[in-house]
């Protein structure tokens, strides 16, 4: 009964971004669905860029710790640049507290590709992500993209940078993958085992779709009388 | 056509008479009115655009028009016309002189009068595209000049300070973005360009006109404001949700933005900056390009128009955009030839410094940002006790601010750029000696060059901007140069398009 209540919210406030964002008394319903993003691991942008918004707006009105969970979500959704969006509409002083700082070197690091730093900030602020369920794992998700960009066949080792895992957890973690994604294990000279990650047109050039010379249909339909 | 006595001072801040009306102001009010009541929309254009600029030139180059309550008079006191005719009225004022504190809060009631009416349904007229264009950037413009105006509290006296208390609605964000949204919703704009698509609609044929009778003005008023809020989202720092008030119109193709080049050109300024700012590069250069090349081509038949300053300070703000995109993202072959001499006479030297990533790159690019960025703004209202501070370029340092960050981010991409350009094939522990790092920063590199050179489009598509790419096989780099797609399939459908208008032409040729 209490999540169809929460179906019946969260469907209202899609709506209400919708039709009328511009409102300062929907900000309560913003932050209740910030709160159910985190707890039933949703996610919306356009829902939250509306609330930060508002705060622009109504700056006394802001509430950081929703906004600590908006980054962190925006966090999560890399390689999409969410986070950069969100920060354009903080202000200066509110981005230079503690926790902001924090997630913002957390987003530096993952932008550059710097995992290891990363994974030992994390540690450092465990109970700050904590509270954000499937952190681990969108993460985890965003660095496999990445190296799903640049490699065919990847080190184990860098794999196991990347997403911060070792020994038996990493060995269940390919196992999965080699089930379920696609992947298949190597052994390269000497060294240790080498990850083949599935083709895409990305590490994979010539599967590059030419798709910039397809044409769209309302294009071609523009022709249809002089066909006729 | 008396002259105005500068010393006749009347209680007031401005030396003039308000309500005398001179012959020739007479005879423009007359005229106008009765032009929009028989819906003459050419005749109307060139009076507004016209007769307008020529009686300014002549009569109020340094004082305001006589006010609409001293003109009402002579057009049946008719409601609506006053209101077109006061806003033009405080455009005026804005553009030749400087608006009191009163006349920006009392610009915004005309404002909310006008709209108003509109909203209402109950306008016949059908105005041209011109002036309702105006309308909205102006509306926008005076919006965007009042934020600035009001965020600058430290030298504001008693009295000023008294008018901000108490018109505190004046330009209130919400209320501004509330009308602009209003004027999409009413107009139903959104539905009719749907519903063009599928042919049902002449909209764009029409140019937004209204052939049966009816009126454009509620259309194109909710046409424009779509662009409107593409640009009120850029000065608030919302990119993305900017963006999607513009996805119903395809700007792939001309259209009725492209109509009015003031439209024309702030639609493609104001997307090309959003793209830039969410890392699209390739789509903000393929915009900029096209804009810069019909400016080129087309601006001397502006000359005359009174926006011709406007149009040049845009063409240039463009330019310092584009370098800035082709410095983060080379790609020269999206570049016209002529925009490209044009860029290099402005930029050469700069885009070599911008390219070198070092912290004199860093001043190039904040000079350029600077430069082009649009007036950003703080749209909440001020804090009116002490201690006043100036706060107007708060936004703008924020923006600024993240996009140095970005770049910052971007650095060490430049040299491996270089690299990638000579070598088909390297190891990774040699490219990382060439560069001085050790294999695990070199790694590093490699990835973030992949990760920043792929953005995420609408869709969540991921869409690659660069043009040289490389993949890793354990550890060798195996360097592939992107392609120039060759457009085909839309160059046959134009020429084909072509070819059957010429034919047609032909055919209708009769010959004795």
């Amino acid at each position: 009964m209490a999540k169809e209540a929460q179906q019946q919210v969260s469907y209202t406030v899609e709506e209400l971004v919708a039709v009328n964002p511009y409102n300062p008394d929907i900000l309560a319903d913003l932050e209740n669905y910030v709160n159910e993003q985190v707890s039933s691991q949703k996610y919306s942008l356009d829902a939250n860029l509306c609330l930060l918004r508002l705060y622009q707006c109504e700056p006394e009105r802001m509430s950081p710790p929703i906004v600590a969970r908006i980054l962190i979500k925006a966090l999560m959704a890399m390689p999409a640049q969410d986070f950069s969006l969100c920060l354009f509409l903080i202000p200066e002083q509110v981005q230079s507290e503690e926790q902001f700082k924090t997630l913002i070197v957390l987003s530096h690091y993952l932008e550059t590709a710097r995992f290891r730093l990363f994974w030992d900030e994390v540690a450092k602020n465990r109970s700050l992500l904590e509270s954000v369920p499937g952190f681990q794992q969108a993460i985890e998700a965003y660095a496999v993209h990445v190296l799903s960009l640049i490699y065919q066949k990847v080190p184990r080792a860098v794999l196991a940078e990347a997403i911060n895992k070792e020994g038996l957890a990493l060995d269940q973690f390919l196992e999965y993958h080699v089930a379920n994604s696609g992947w298949a294990i190597e052994k390269s000279q000497g060294r240790s085992q080498l990850i083949v990650l599935p083709p895409n047109e990305f590490n994979h050039p010539e599967l590059k779709k030419n798709a910039s010379d397809s044409v769209s249909y309302e294009h071609v339909t523009r022709i249809f009388p002089v066909l006729s | 056509m008396a002259a105005y006595d500068a010393d006749s001072s009347a209680g007031g801040d401005l030396a003039y008479d308000p309500n005398f009306v001179p012959d020739s102001v007479k005879t423009f009010v007359v005229h106008l009115y009765r032009q929009i009541r028989d819906k003459n929309v050419y005749e109307i254009h060139q009076m507004y655009e016209g007769s307008f600029n020529r009686l300014t030139d002549r009569m109020f180059r340094e004082s305001p028009w006589p006010t609409a309550e001293a003109v009402a008079p002579y057009v049946d006191g008719d409601h609506v016309f006053c209101l077109l005719y006061r806003e033009m009225w405080f455009r005026h004022v804005y553009a030749r002189l400087t608006p009191t504190p009163k006349q920006r809060v009392e610009s915004w009631d005309n404002y909310c009068s006008l709209f108003g009416v509109v909203l209402h349904g109950v306008v016949n007229m059908q105005l041209p595209n011109q002036w309702l264009w105006d309308m909205v950037d102006e509306f926008v413009y005076q919006f965007q000049s009042y934020c600035q105006y009001r965020a600058k509290l430290k030298n504001k006296t008693e009295e000023e300070l008294q008018l901000l208390r108490n018109f505190d609605q004046a330009w209130n964000v919400y209320g501004v973005l509330n009308y602009l949204q209003a004027l999409v919703e009413k107009s139903n704009i959104i539905q009719i360009l749907e519903r063009e698509k599928e042919g049902l609609e002449q909209f764009t044929v029409d140019n937004g006109y209204d052939y049966q009778g009816g009126s454009n003005v509620l259309k194109m008023l909710g046409y424009y404001s779509m662009i409107g809020l593409l640009r009120v989202h850029c000065l608030l720092g919302d990119y993305r949700t900017g963006l999607k008030y513009m996805a119903p119109i395809d700007l792939s193709q001309q259209g009725v933005y492209t109509n009015v080049i003031g439209s024309h050109i702030s639609t493609i300024y104001h997307y090309g900056f959003a793209n830039l700012m969410l890392r699209r590069y390739g789509d903000a250069i393929r915009e900029f390009n096209k804009m810069l090349l019909y400016i080129l081509k087309y601006k001397q038949y502006h000359q005359k128009s009174p926006q011709y300053d406007q149009i040049l300070k845009k063409n240039e703000q463009m330019y310092a955009l584009l370098a800035v995109c082709l410095s983060l993202c080379p790609q020269q072959k999206l570049v016209d030839e002529n925009v490209s001499t044009q860029l290099k006479e402005k930029y050469n030297d700069k885009m070599t410094k911008m390219q070198r990533y070092d912290d004199e790159a860093s001043t190039v690019y904040d000079e350029l940002f600077s430069y082009g960025c649009p007036k950003f703004i703080t749209p909440s209202a001020p804090v009116l006790d002490e201690p006043l501070t100036n706060y107007n370029q708060e936004a703008y340092r924020l923006q600024l601010k993240m996009f140095l960050f970005e770049v910052k981010q971007q650095q060490l991409l430049a040299g491996i750029r270089s690299f990638l350009k000579i070598y088909s094939t390297i190891t990774v522990t040699k490219l990382a000696q060439f560069m001085d790092v050790d294999e695990a920063t070199l790694r590093t590199i490699l990835m973030t060059y992949k990760h920043k050179m792929h953005s995420t489009d609408n869709d969540g598509k991921i869409v690659s901007n660069a043009d040289i790419d490389f993949y890793v096989d354990d550890d060798t780099v195996h360097v592939v140069e992107a392609k120039p797609t060759k457009r085909f399939g839309d160059y046959f459908l134009r020429q084909i398009l072509k070819f059957e208008e010429m034919i047609s032409e032909l055919e209708k040729v009769q010959l004795d």
